[in-house]
């Protein structure tokens, strides 16, 4: 019986979907970083088949040539085809991106719902612990990680996630606190529902929204810190393309050929709006009092 | 006013000993033996046994722990593994270089950001507030290593106008010591500017929508008496906030700005630690950077307090 009521009083957020949809899409930045996206990940999943060339295509005797017909962006130093390299880059980029927020979502999120809804002595210990990964510059606690873990791509990730966990956490703490006063939360209770249903049934849907916001706000400052971290020589490693890794490597021969950096920095800078768009656009719809992507790059780079 | 202050030192003392754990632990949680790890190829045994004594590794974590923490307090931070130096002496070295930077790249910011964000608000939805906001998204969507190396090709390597790289001490003149800052304070400074930009315009917005500005302009102020006296003092709570938010922001953004522009600070000192493995000069920097940082949150909670009345009791 209880459980019949506890359904009934359990969010429905399908309603509310079609009209995120409809407000995000008169949006017209959020519906181009959309596209743009849609494109991204197009070539992030293509992007070998696409390329025209080889990305370890070596061709000494066309190194440092300018974008022509024949090289769209130039060649580098070595002769490759900057545009394949470009092109195939976008799949490690998207992926570091990926999977660094989705580890500080399934860190940062449990966190931040035990810490809200239990509070007490718990919320406190978890708190403070977030509050000391918060102490440090975001850039430097990754460099920090990756001197323990070693240089890499997968320790990229890992790094960029535990730099993440703490605004997830705090993030889904503050709509927790917010959200287990309401009336429905008290109901479930009242009914004999237990704390894990009613995190999970009622708790969780419903601090979803700035949750959503972040996670693309996120991927944003995510794949920027991976191309800084690549920059810098501790993310991806060569021969493989890497956006900050090509521009880090075209820095040596840029009087003579600055496509090798343009192209990778103009990249990064167009994926990153994109996401910034789609984030802003969805904060506008879905939870327009959060605070927009001006505060997570505060805490990004 | 003291309770708050009190509150938030205490915090800021627990928060500290937290970083210390985490720094402490960067050089243990290393696979294998740190001194071994990072001397490499230039292992020299008794070098090795001078390094682990001096770090005291053979002695139990905890004690460890505490004795790193006693002296960290006293300001002995180690010697580097690379070179013998005290740890202490070469962030003293690099300190002045980094606060030399970010407090440019800072003011830099607020000469951008205070005017485009002013103007920008009070000419709402005109031609001028699409052109400062869609330069500020670009400015937020930038990344810092990339500005940097487009300002060194266009500013040093073609124009010719600026060096690309180094630092010139203030004693060799305000010319050289400003030529050299210019570049690498202009790289984070127009990011940060971007993102203060944007806090400022939605901060003024928001003061202009109030009752009391209406009331001003009924009295027959003009529009910018409106703004200097009605709306900019309303609006510099949130504006203090955001500022040392970014001077955090900033002090991330040198770490990368120091190894473009080869600029002699914190920063540079850690990544290159972090390539030679010299754990206790990268505990070093970290802890310093990670210390100015909780001190500039600080020191905007105590401003913020002081504008705010309200922030002191909740």
């Amino acid at each position: 019986m209880s459980d019949h009521l506890d359904d009934r009083l359990a969010a429905k957020p399908v309603s509310r979907t079609r009209e995120t949809l409809q407000t995000l899409m008169a949006n017209k930045l959020a519906v181009a970083g959309l596209i743009a996206l849609t494109i991204l990940v197009f070539v992030g999943i293509f992007g070998e088949t696409i390329a025209p060339y080889g990305i370890n295509e070596i061709d000494i005797p066309n190194r440092l040539t300018g974008p022509s017909g024949t090289h769209w962006f130039g060649t580098d130093d070595l002769g490759r085809d900057v545009f394949s390299r470009v092109i195939v880059a976008a799949r490690v980029s998207l992926q570091v991106g990926f999977i660094a927020v989705g580890f500080a979502l399934v860190v940062g999120v449990p966190i931040g719902l035990v810490a809200g809804y239990y509070r007490g002595g718990i919320d406190s210990f978890l708190m403070r612990m977030m509050d000391v990964l918060f102490s440090f510059p975001a850039i430097l606690l990754a460099i920090a990680i990756l001197a323990v873990l070693g240089p890499g791509v997968g320790n990229a990730m890992i790094a960029i996630g535990l730099v993440y966990t703490p605004i997830f956490a705090r993030i889904t703490r503050g709509s927790v606190l917010v959200v287990s006063e309401e009336v429905y939360v008290r109901a479930a209770r009242s009914i004999g529902a237990g704390n894990r249903r009613i995190i999970a049934r009622h708790i969780l849907p419903n601090v979803m929204a700035p949750i959503i916001v972040q996670t693309t706000l996120s991927l944003a400052f995510a794949i920027l810190s991976e191309a800084a971290l690549s920059f810098l020589g501790l993310g991806v490693q060569p021969p493989n393309p890497a956006w900050g890794r090509m521009l880090a490597e075209g820095r040596n021969f840029f009087q003579q050929a600055p496509w090798m950096g343009i192209f990778p920095g103009l990249a990064i800078l167009v994926t990153v709006m994109a996401f910034n768009f789609v984030g802003d656009g969805l904060r506008d719809a879905l939870d327009p009092k959060q605070k927009s992507v001006i505060e997570s790059r505060g805490q990004s780079v | 006013m003291s309770g708050f202050l009190v509150r938030r030192i205490l915090q800021m003392l627990l928060a500290l000993l937290g970083v210390s754990i985490v720094v402490f632990a960067l050089m243990h949680l290393v696979p294998g033996d740190p001194v071994r790890v990072a001397l490499g190829t230039r292992f020299d045994q008794d070098l090795y046994d001078a390094l682990r004594e001096r770090v005291g590794l053979d002695k139990p974590l905890i004690q460890q722990y505490f004795s790193w923490l006693g002296s960290a307090i006293t300001g002995d931070l180690g010697v580097s593994f690379r070179n013998g130096q005290p740890v202490t002496t070469l962030i003293m070295e690099r300190l002045p270089a980094t606060i030399t930077l970010a407090l440019a790249a800072l003011f830099i910011a607020l000469v951008v950001a205070l005017p485009a964000g002013i103007i920008s608000a009070v000419r709402s939805g005109t031609g001028l507030d699409y052109t400062v906001s869609a330069a500020s998204q670009v400015g937020i969507s930038m990344p810092d290593f990339w500005a940097g190396v487009m300002y060194i090709l266009l500013f040093s390597l073609t124009l010719g106008w600026l060096p690309s790289s180094g630092f010139a001490p203030f004693g060799d003149g305000i010319v050289e010591w400003a030529r050299h800052l210019i570049l690498p304070a202009l790289t984070i400074g127009l990011i940060s500017g971007s993102i203060i930009t944007r806090f400022v315009r939605s901060a003024v917005l928001e003061a202009l929508n109030q009752d009391y500005v209406l009331t001003a302009r009924a009295k027959g102020l003009s529009e910018w008496q409106v703004v200097r006296r009605h709306v900019l003092p309303n609006a510099w709570i949130p504006i203090v906030t955001v500022v040392g938010l970014q001077l955090g922001f900033l002090l991330g953004g040198v770490v990368v700005t120091e190894v473009i522009f080869a600029w002699p600070g914190l920063g540079r000192l850690a990544l290159t630690a972090v390539k030679d493995r010299d754990f206790t000069v990268l505990q070093g920097a970290v802890l310093y950077i990670a210390f100015m940082f909780l001190a500039i949150n600080l020191i905007v909670d105590i401003i913020y307090a002081r504008l705010d009345p309200r922030v002191r009791v909740s």
